[in-house]
């Protein structure tokens, strides 16, 4: 009677899990772009324009999903990348990517550049429920869940670096003098902001002076001579690249030598600090979350080995110091294992939840230490930097690995 | 001569004389064309209808630049300065104020009128290439005056606006695009029309006697200075529109949208589809939407050269644009009506 019992629980279990399991064999599911064989992401790059330095960008991941499907895809998918140029033009933004999802019908729209693009974009692809993936912006409002829930950004932002700096200086430097040189738009005015809301009430005894200028301007050279002019002992240097190498070239000129910390958009080593002089250079603080693709130091380094491989085989003759290479193989590498995890289930939905359940993920060319974290109240992946020192002819990494999560308001 | 009346003569060198009657099409092809506009978005998909929409209202804005430069002989690179502006007040009305679309859009084309009739004054003592720069130093100021900070709370600085999209009135069963393809269809027919009409007349003759002869229309007694400025206003009046129609289209608004680019595009689209010829503007517009993207398509990394090749080839071989193929098509449809 016990025996006959136990042999029917045992029955019924095993029919019970044959059910399940056929169930989850059966479990395929595509929206529009995916299929048994394919899996179709969009993208847009200013390939022209002014902006269109960063268009390397697309060709690295175009080439990375090559190197994919080369060694047989994505749980046996191949990935199919549809890449446009939208002339770092709004409207241009909204055709290119109204024509990845309706005419080419892609899955998701992958890292889009550019924060006026992607605010462009951003209420279109919301309304019709196609993931924004990893945006390349470094702006604050993707990490808006709440609001956006189709919109993930990738890299830390602007404002979390800032914050980073903030909370260094506070600790290293209390009585700090600080000039702030920014630039007068969206990307300036973030560090400002995230800047001011690092030192919290300290912010007006810490900040002596805020200095703007325009993108349009050919030299800022007169600011920082009037910057000079007020003493401060720490110079913030929000800038890009171009006006970073002018300021840590004129501080020289001028044989001033406060403590400089300048943007991470700006820390590079090719356009910036060799053009503004490697001894003028020496000192000047920065924070960092990638590996420099030109540091001998990482040769050794597993993850970059695999990038340089990639590169040899994938683009061969690309130049190893442009940090854009970096960024596109990290962003790619992520895209890929979000679709990895998304197994057979390449919903939307699915492909959105996966992006948000990312676990201390460290991409090939992230430093050691730095993780990729995200959570369904948390669409800001990158958010840890190292602070960093130029030394010699590279970048050193010192202290420990910081924290600046910043939260839209 | 005087050095100034030199410059007068040097500017109107370069704008041909188009004689009225062949600024617009004849009835039969205008209703042949007309139909298709109205037809093609019911077998379109959406983003079809939208580039479309894109066509006409970019359309319009060339329009808007021949009726200054083909009607008055005045040029213009500052043309992305209105188009801006139209498009900034009607998101700002649409979006802060919670205005309907249509009445915005009237509303920016009457400030850009405004605005534009009070560049027109002294822009006046300019003509030819002095003229061109000046407006352009007007596009290029723009973008920085969009951002201006105590602007922000109406245009979100460089932020840009989002810009909600309208629905089909009256419970209309018809997708977004395809109600705003006909809306913008609506406004820029009336517009097309009023063109027509105001070139043809006592105005337009005004304008079309500056432009072959400023002295001449002045001995006439042609009011100079109030026809160049009238032309100038209504030009920015109509680039205002359709800048308001693509903020709407587009859902979005930047200062980055309306660079010098954007002038130099709309020029380019007036070129190509043949200065003084009202409805070439719309092949004009189409030429600077689907060509780039034939070029990207051909080659990624060089798409810029291979848009300058067919440029260069358009330019070289059919210099008067569009305007050009149409009446070899009329001629060579003639000669066969005839064998």
């Amino acid at each position: 009677m016990l025996f006959e019992r136990t042999l029917r629980t045992a029955a019924l279990v095993t029919a019970v899990a044959t059910l399940t399991s056929g169930a989850a064999l059966a479990q395929k599911k595509y929206d529009t772009g995916a299929s048994d064989t394919e899996i179709k992401i969009g993208n847009i790059m200013p390939y022209s324009g002014p902006a269109s330095a960063y268009g390397i960008i697309g060709k690295t991941e175009e080439a990375y999903f090559k190197m994919i499907n080369d060694k047989g895809g994505i749980n046996g998918r191949k990935v199919n990348f549809v890449t446009y140029d939208d002339s770092y033009s709004p409207p241009k933004a909204v055709e290119q990517v109204r024509k990845l999802v309706e005419s080419d019908e892609v899955l998701a729209v992958f890292n889009p550049l550019g924060t006026p693009s992607n605010s462009a974009i951003q209420k279109y692809l919301n309304a019709k429920k196609i993931p924004q993936l990893f945006v390349a912006t470094g702006a604050t409002k993707w990490n808006d869940p709440k609001n956006f829930p189709w919109t993930i950004g990738w890299q830390p932002s602007y404002q979390s670096e800032a914050h980073i700096y903030a909370k260094w200086l506070m600790k290293e430097k209390p009585d700090a003098k600080v000039a702030i040189l920014y630039q007068n738009d969206d990307f300036g005015k973030d560090y400002l902001k995230g800047t001011k809301d690092g030192f919290g009430p300290k912010a007006s005894s810490m900040i002596m002076m805020e200095e703007s200028y325009e993108v349009s301007e050919p030299s800022i050279d007169g600011h920082i001579v009037k910057i000079k002019a007020a003493n401060p002992d720490v110079l913030l240097i929000f800038t890009t690249p171009k006006f970073g190498a002018q300021t840590i070239k004129k501080t020289a000129e001028l044989g001033w030598k406060p403590l400089q910390i300048i943007t991470n958009v700006s820390a590079s080593v090719g356009s910036v600090m060799k053009p503004a002089g490697f001894e003028a250079s020496q000192g000047v603080l920065s924070a960092a979350y990638a590996k420099d693709g030109a540091d001998p130091r990482w040769n050794d380094d597993a993850g970059m080995k695999k990038w340089a491989e990639f590169l040899d085989k994938y683009m061969p003759g690309a130049d190893k110091t442009d940090a854009s290479i970096v960024y596109g193989y990290g962003a790619a590498q992520t895209l890929a294992k979000t679709l990895e995890m998304c197994g057979d289930d390449l919903t939307r939905a699915n492909v959105m939840k996966q992006a948000a359940s990312l676990k201390d993920f460290a991409p090939d060319t992230l430093l050691p230490g730095i993780t990729i974290n995200t959570g369904p109240s948390d669409f800001a992946p990158i958010s840890q930097l190292q602070m960093q020192r130029f030394k010699g002819e590279k970048w050193e990494q010192f202290g420990e690995i910081l924290s600046g999560d910043v939260a839209p308001e | 001569m005087s050095a100034a009346e030199e410059v007068v003569a040097e500017g109107n060198e370069a704008v041909e004389a188009v004689p009225k009657r062949s600024m617009t099409m004849g009835t039969g092809t205008s209703v042949v064309v007309l139909l298709l506009l109205i037809a093609v978005p019911l077998f379109a998909k959406n983003f079809v209808i939208f580039q479309l929409t894109q066509l006409l209202y970019l359309g319009l804005a060339v329009l808007a630049l021949n009726i200054l430069t083909g009607g008055s002989g005045q040029f213009s690179l500052g043309q992305s300065a209105f188009y801006g502006i139209g498009a900034y007040v009607t998101a700002v009305m649409m979006e802060q104020f919670n205005i309907p679309y249509f009445l915005c859009l009237p509303v920016a084309g009457v400030l850009c009128f405004g605005v534009g009739f009070l560049f027109g004054q002294p822009a006046l003592r300019l003509s030819g290439v002095y003229l061109a720069l000046a407006t352009f130093a007007l596009a290029t100021a723009m973008p920085q005056l969009l951002k201006l900070n105590f602007l922000e709370p109406w245009t979100g600085g460089v932020q840009g606006l989002v810009v909600t999209k309208p629905d089909a009135p009256f419970g209309l069963k018809m997708s977004q695009d395809m109600w705003l393809y006909y809306f913008t269809l609506f406004v820029v027919l009336a517009i097309y029309i009023f063109s027509v009409n105001l070139l043809r007349s006592r105005s337009g003759r005004a304008f079309m006697a500056i432009r072959d002869n400023e002295i001449a229309a002045s001995a006439m007694g042609v009011n100079v200075a109030l026809y160049k400025t009238l032309a100038f206003g209504v030009s920015a009046g109509i680039t205002g529109v359709a800048g308001g129609l693509s903020a709407i289209a587009v859902q979005f608004v930047a200062p980055d949208s309306f660079t010098i680019t954007l002038a130099i595009q709309l020029f380019l689209g007036m070129v190509v589809g043949g200065v003084g010829w009202l409805p070439g503007s719309i092949v004009g517009a189409a030429f600077i939407i689907f060509v780039p993207n034939i070029a990207e398509g051909v080659s990624k990394g060089l798409s810029g050269a291979v848009f300058g090749v067919i440029l260069f080839l358009v330019i070289y071989l059919v210099p008067h644009g569009a305007r050009q193929v149409a009446i070899l098509g009329q001629q060579f449809a003639g000669r066969l009506r005839r064998n």
